[in-house]
């Protein structure tokens, strides 16, 4: 765009802050208006939500455990959030005297504040199944169901899970203390192992909606079109295996694995500082819920009845929405009560040498599959094909690493044997 | 909303203001908790966790070297899937070669996890 048509497009408010192209264009109070609201609206929701949720899990652990759980605060304990809350405030905050200052100060942000910002990209209603791809008018002016819609949209997801691993680093390190930083270093080693495969089975959802934004991502999906199993389970459940492992949820908690490592990294943190850490804790939780939605079942869309008023545009699709969260919270408290926990060399050994190479190849096939169906191929000779390269593969992979493993048997007795000789002075 | 660009720079404002509000609320709760909190020092309360008795040593202590390899494994399939990112949404205009392509870049991928296994990088013991 030329100087001079870009000049032209700004407005007078603009001018008068210099020319800024951010201001250009249509810009008026109702815009400004909008976005404040969706603001609000979502950070009010996300509050409410997670003090609802972590008093759901309290609640729905107790039962499952034969326990009647928070009962006191407010009804069937509803309050008791809340009441934790409202104690953490009034305790003294201590600060050791070995840690850094500054950046055990900054850590709970960089952990809660991520958790937020993620909520910013999940569509929450609107009406898919139309031509109408999810825009409602609100004043006047066509706008989505969620606060931004980035062309990186599903970017921007993966990079506030890297920065929370920053929350849990840096905490750990800050600490100076020691279980705090080993349980630091194990999460850190736990998250990137699984950051990885968790993009790796995002990458298949690409493949079929073809752009980065949530809002295209749930667009493609209208329809019954779920990616699901449009993708063909696999990735779902890898995404749903790395995203546990992801937010430190049982079974894969090592980090504030109680008999080893007491708190792990949230072990010197008092007051409200810890406050934040659980908080950002279930947050996560109801986000990577939300994401999961999003991504697998196709967000808000649902039978709308072939209403088009506000019943079939706000409060149709975010029932389906909450509808479809609700059962993973549940899935996610479910795996907490009945799930043993892994040790740690099972968990790198899941994530690395199964969970990263499966997706991979599930990738490249369905890769496969969709250029096949672009370009008249046999869709059914290329699965064969993918399928028997994926066995194949499977195959030379077990057959080395048994060959190895009994290599390394063989190579072990023959060790216990010399050092049995070696006792006994030769005689056997 | 004529201006593609800024419809573009918009999106991020509203991503913004949400960071600004996320920061100023816990912020003023952070405020708040330190005008009610007491604060009683005492020597006793600020010395390091470590189940109950004085800490010995270092608490910036070394760890596994194996923690750090990781870290590395993981740079090179995160840079990887920056590559597949942008690909696997324009898979229709590269088509068959495209595919091939990937095929050949994965497979190189691939060796390398293959390689480190097998070097017994990723074995905890």
């Amino acid at each position: 765009m030329s100087v001079a048509r870009l000049v032209d497009s700004v407005g007078p408010l603009a001018a008068a802050v210099g020319g800024d192209p951010l201001l250009s264009g249509e810009v008026d109070l109702t815009v400004v208006l909008i976005v404040l609201l969706k603001v609000l609206v979502i950070f009010v929701g996300i509050l409410v939500g997670v003090i609802l949720m972590v008093w759901f899990e309290r609640k729905l652990i107790s039962d499952m455990q034969n326990r009647i759980g928070p009962n006191r605060a407010g009804p069937f304990g509803l309050l008791q959030t809340v009441a934790d809350g409202m104690k953490l405030i009034f305790k003294e905050d201590l600060i050791p005297e070995k840690s850094d200052r500054f950046v055990f100060a900054l850590a709970p942000f960089l952990s809660l504040v991520p958790a937020f910002l993620t909520f910013a990209i999940v569509p929450l209603a609107g009406n898919f199944n139309d031509d109408l791809g999810g825009t409602v008018e609100i004043l006047g002016h066509k706008t989505f169901m969620q606060l931004a819609d980035p062309q990186v949209g599903i970017l921007w997801f993966l990079v506030m899970s890297s920065i929370a691993i920053y929350g849990v680093m840096l905490a750990g390190w800050a600490s100076g203390s020691k279980y705090p930083l080993l349980g630091s270093v194990r999460a850190t080693a736990q998250m990137i192992s699984y950051e990885a495969a968790l993009g790796l089975s995002l990458a298949t959802v690409l493949l079929l909606s073809g752009t980065l934004s949530t809002n295209g991502i749930v667009r493609a999906q209208s329809g019954w079109e779920w990616n699901i199993w449009m993708t063909g389970i696999v990735p779902f459940v890898i995404f749903v295996i790395a995203a546990t492992a992801e937010l430190n949820r049982p079974p894969f908690d090592l980090v504030e694995a109680e008999q080893e490592l007491v708190g792990g990294f949230q072990t010197e943190y008092s007051s409200f500082r810890f406050a934040m850490f659980y908080l950002a804790e279930f947050l996560n939780t109801v986000t990577m819920s939300a994401i999961i939605v999003t991504l697998f079942f196709g967000g808000p869309a649902g039978p709308t009845f072939g209403l088009t008023n506000w019943v079939g545009v706000y409060v149709l699709p975010f029932v389906w929405f909450f509808a479809k969260m609700f059962v993973f919270l549940c899935m996610f408290v479910a795996f907490r009560a009945t799930l043993p926990r892994f040790r740690y060399d099972q968990v790198m050994d899941l994530g690395w040498k199964v969970l990263i190479p499966l997706a991979l190849a599930w990738f490249l096939v369905l890769a496969g599959v969709r250029v096949a169906a672009d370009q008249g191929w046999n869709a059914l000779a290329v699965i064969g094909a993918g399928c028997a390269g994926i066995m194949a593969g499977g195959g030379l992979l077990l057959l080395a690493l048994k060959s190895s493993q009994a290599k390394r048997l063989a190579a072990d007795s023959a060790a216990a044997e010399r050092s049995a000789l070696k006792q006994t002075g030769g005689v056997r | 909303m004529a201006n593609p660009l800024s419809e573009f720079l918009r999106s991020y404002l509203s991503v913004g203001i949400f960071v600004g509000l996320s920061f100023v609320l816990f912020g003023l709760l952070m405020v708040i908790s330190w005008a009610l909190r007491p604060n009683r020092p005492q020597a006793g309360k600020y010395i390091n966790y470590e189940s109950g008795v004085d800490p010995v040593g270092s608490t910036w202590s070394q760890s596994q070297v194996r923690y750090y390899i990781f870290a590395l494994l993981f740079v090179i399939f995160d840079v990887e899937a920056v590559f597949i990112f942008p690909w696997a949404t324009r898979l229709e205009a590269y088509g068959t070669f495209g595919l091939i392509e990937m095929f050949a870049f994965i497979t190189i991928l691939i060796l390398g996890l293959v390689y480190a296994w097998r070097k017994g990088v990723l074995k905890w013991a």
